[in-house]
């Protein structure tokens, strides 16, 4: 089973280097950019920190290699993306009205009445996720048993030269980035599997994209009510702790009501603020010595993670 | 409630009492929505000389007897931003000062005006220089223009992380350097893609050496736009150049500007954003009060109004509600909304000026230019 290490964003405060040296890492590092897209080559800075020993595994441009040769997987890529983002439209509509719910409800809670219908909202928005959660797993299974990604020759020959750089490597540290691309080039080249064999740092879309399921979130964006949502499965490494990177911009972590949605809507998974200099050591999918993280309560407040 | 300046002219103030007041207040002072401003020095009469429509533009001071104190007393809605100067009158002499109690100012191109914030109002974080946002670029380009023969120089904000593999959106600024100059955008725009709240974005920052000809909805102009600037952009950056991600913004006269090229050439500019535009027009007739440098608007708003056509995808109209042009954006937001785009109207507490257009930019470039926000955690 992985060990898994994840991080608090690098670009401002890197501490991955450290981490390296921690774990006494001796020999070559795989990296995974592919969240910076077109950028993913950009990683002179990134291979200092890992002590220069690196070698990316190039997803973005492999995949962007794989499309080109297979426009009949393109096609039906894009077709998956489309259902997916008319499916979180639509779950989005929904989702917007029963947390609007939560909120009213959250703002009357003197009788033991109001205490049950909020609990009641709660399981409503919960069933909500559930079923976004399960309808675009449904989707991306079809897909794959439609189109056979692992068996088509253009995704094998990638696969295999990048096993091949893995199989060399002591370690994978997985930097941030579009948390979609990146999840979707992990799952394309089967990392999901691959990486349970390997100690993997992660931080900031990285860290998400390493969960049970990847949660979306912005408390006061321009446009929008800023609500919280579901973007679909990870890939499953862990599950009981929820990233929320950058928490310090994105969170508004002084809202009391808010935070203590948050941490009650995705109970059972603990909610936890992912800020530079944070670092969470997990060990068979639990918390491990050397952790310094915190957690979104159900008070509204914010506090240190029990081990 | 009893004000603080009328029970300190009750008092019968000595100058040292007037010393320690302006010591020991800040000015304008507020209490609630009421503001006080104050001025000192001898004088026949102090007045303020705001921009806000529907108010006498003109308001009187009281002298505190005995004193060469003066105040005025004033309401100021919540959230409110005006801008005034104070006009002194001493015997024949009349003159426009900034407030001397107020280090608040904002710039523009005839010069500076003090500032006064409502209760409420707060100064957005995101109009100020971020250290951690990576700083665009600015570039210099002339193009030989045709339609004027001419060559026209304009100047570009190349976003930091501009990639030539990658296709950017544009959008074409009226009145460029005045936005860069009076309203931060090149702040705004680094702040702004930094929190991934708009795409890495490529803006052409126009200008007109004859702007109240060229953009009173003048064809020239447009052509000059569609013909010339947009296709030099297009050959020389990595533009999308979709309508979708094409844009249009200006301010007042930039603001018919651009929706006059968006008219004129439909299904080109997919991106309108449009701030206290003067879309001046007529019922009846074409006269107007507005005097003869608006006779062009007025032609191409009533031409407009008569035929909109569809000329662009999604329309951002903003307007200040202390602006005389209040009324012609509120006409302008129908006809705007029966053609078929998508609108969006939002009205601020300010008036006709840069730092109203300043503060509207974050919600208008975010909703016709959407950035990664939700999806991209570095």
């Amino acid at each position: 089973m992985a060990r898994i290490v994840l991080l608090g964003p690098q670009r401002l405060r890197p501490t991955v280097r450290e981490i390296v040296d921690e774990l006494a890492i001796s020999g070559p590092i795989a990296a995974v950019t592919a969240g910076w897209q077109e950028r993913e080559q950009e990683d002179d800075e990134l291979a200092e920190h890992l002590r220069g020993s690196t070698r990316n595994l190039e997803l973005y441009r492999r995949g962007e290699r794989i499309f080109s040769e297979d426009p009949e997987l393109l096609a039906a890529l894009t077709e998956l993306r489309s259902a997916r983002r008319e499916a979180q439209r639509l779950y989005r509509l929904s989702l917007d009205h029963a947390l609007a719910a939560v909120r009213s409800l959250e703002d009357q809670r003197e009788s033991e009445l109001a205490v049950e219908e909020l609990a009641e909202a709660f399981d409503a928005v919960r069933a909500l996720d559930a079923r976004h959660l399960e309808r675009v797993s449904r989707l991306q299974t079809a897909f794959r048993k439609r189109w056979g990604t692992a068996r088509r020759r253009s995704v094998r020959r990638q696969r295999h030269e990048v096993d091949a750089i893995l199989e060399g490597c002591k370690a994978v540290a997985i930097a941030g980035g579009h948390v979609g691309v990146l999840v979707e080039l992990l799952s394309l080249f089967g990392l999901d599997e691959r990486l349970r064999r390997h100690t993997v740092i992660a931080w900031s879309a990285g860290a998400m994209a390493l969960g049970q399921r990847i949660v979306l979130f912005h408390d006061s964006p321009p446009q929008g009510f800023g609500n919280a949502e579901v973007w679909g499965p990870g890939l499953g490494l862990f599950s009981r702790f929820l990233p929320f990177p950058h928490a310090r911009t994105r969170l508004l972590v002084a809202d009391r009501q808010r935070v203590a949605i948050l941490a009650r809507r995705f109970l059972p998974q603990i909610c936890v603020p992912m800020d530079d200099g944070e670092r969470l050591n997990l060990s068979v999918g639990r918390l491990a010595r050397g952790s310094s993280g915190r957690r979104l309560t159900r008070d509204g407040t914010i506090a240190e993670l029990d081990p | 409630m009893r004000l603080a300046i009328r029970e300190f002219a009750a008092s019968e103030p000595i100058a040292a009492e007037i010393d320690d007041l302006l010591d020991g207040f800040s000015f304008p002072h507020q209490e609630g929505t009421t503001t006080t401003f104050v001025y000192r020095g001898e004088a026949d009469h102090v007045r303020l000389r705001h921009f806000i429509y529907g108010l006498p533009s003109s308001q009187p001071f009281q002298r505190v007897a005995e004193t060469d104190l003066w105040y005025l007393v004033f309401e100021l809605p919540e959230r409110s931003r005006v801008e005034y100067k104070l006009e002194i009158v001493r015997g024949e002499e009349t003159e426009w000062i900034l407030d001397p109690l107020n280090p608040r100012t904002a710039r523009d191109p005839f010069g500076a005006n003090s500032v006064c914030h409502g209760p409420g109002y707060v100064l957005p974080e995101w109009t100020q220089p971020d250290p951690d946002a990576r700083p665009g670029r600015l570039e210099s380009l002339t193009i030989a223009s045709g339609v004027f023969g001419e060559k026209r120089k304009l100047q570009l904000y190349l976003p930091e992380r501009l990639r030539p593999t990658r296709q950017h959106p544009l959008l074409v600024v009226h009145d460029g350097p005045d936005f860069l100059r009076y309203s931060a955008l090149s702040t705004v725009l680094d702040n702004l893609i930094y929190r991934l709240e708009i795409p890495p974005l490529i803006v052409a920052l126009t200008e007109s050496p004859s702007r109240l000809v060229e953009y009173a909805g003048d064809a020239a102009h447009a052509r000059h736009l569609a013909e010339e600037v947009l296709p030099t952009l297009v050959a020389k950056l990595p533009v999308d150049d979709t309508p979708s991600s094409i844009g249009l913004m200006g301010a007042s006269f930039g603001a018919v500007a651009s929706l006059a090229t968006a008219w004129r050439y439909p299904g080109t500019f997919g991106r309108l954003l449009l701030l206290s535009g003067s879309f001046a027009f007529t019922d009846i007739g074409d006269q107007h009060q507005r005097g003869p440098t608006f006779d062009p608007v007025v032609r191409f708003v009533n031409s407009f109004r008569n035929e909109p056509g569809k000329p662009s995808e999604k329309v951002f109209l903003g307007c200040g509600i202390y602006e005389s042009l209040i009324y012609e954006n509120r006409s302008m937001l129908p006809l705007l909304q029966a053609t078929g785009m998508d609108v969006r109207y939002v009205e601020a507490r300010d008036g006709h000026n840069w730092e109203n257009w300043r503060e509207r930019l974050r919600e208008g470039l975010s909703w016709l230019f959407p950035g990664p926000l939700w999806m991209v955690y570095e």
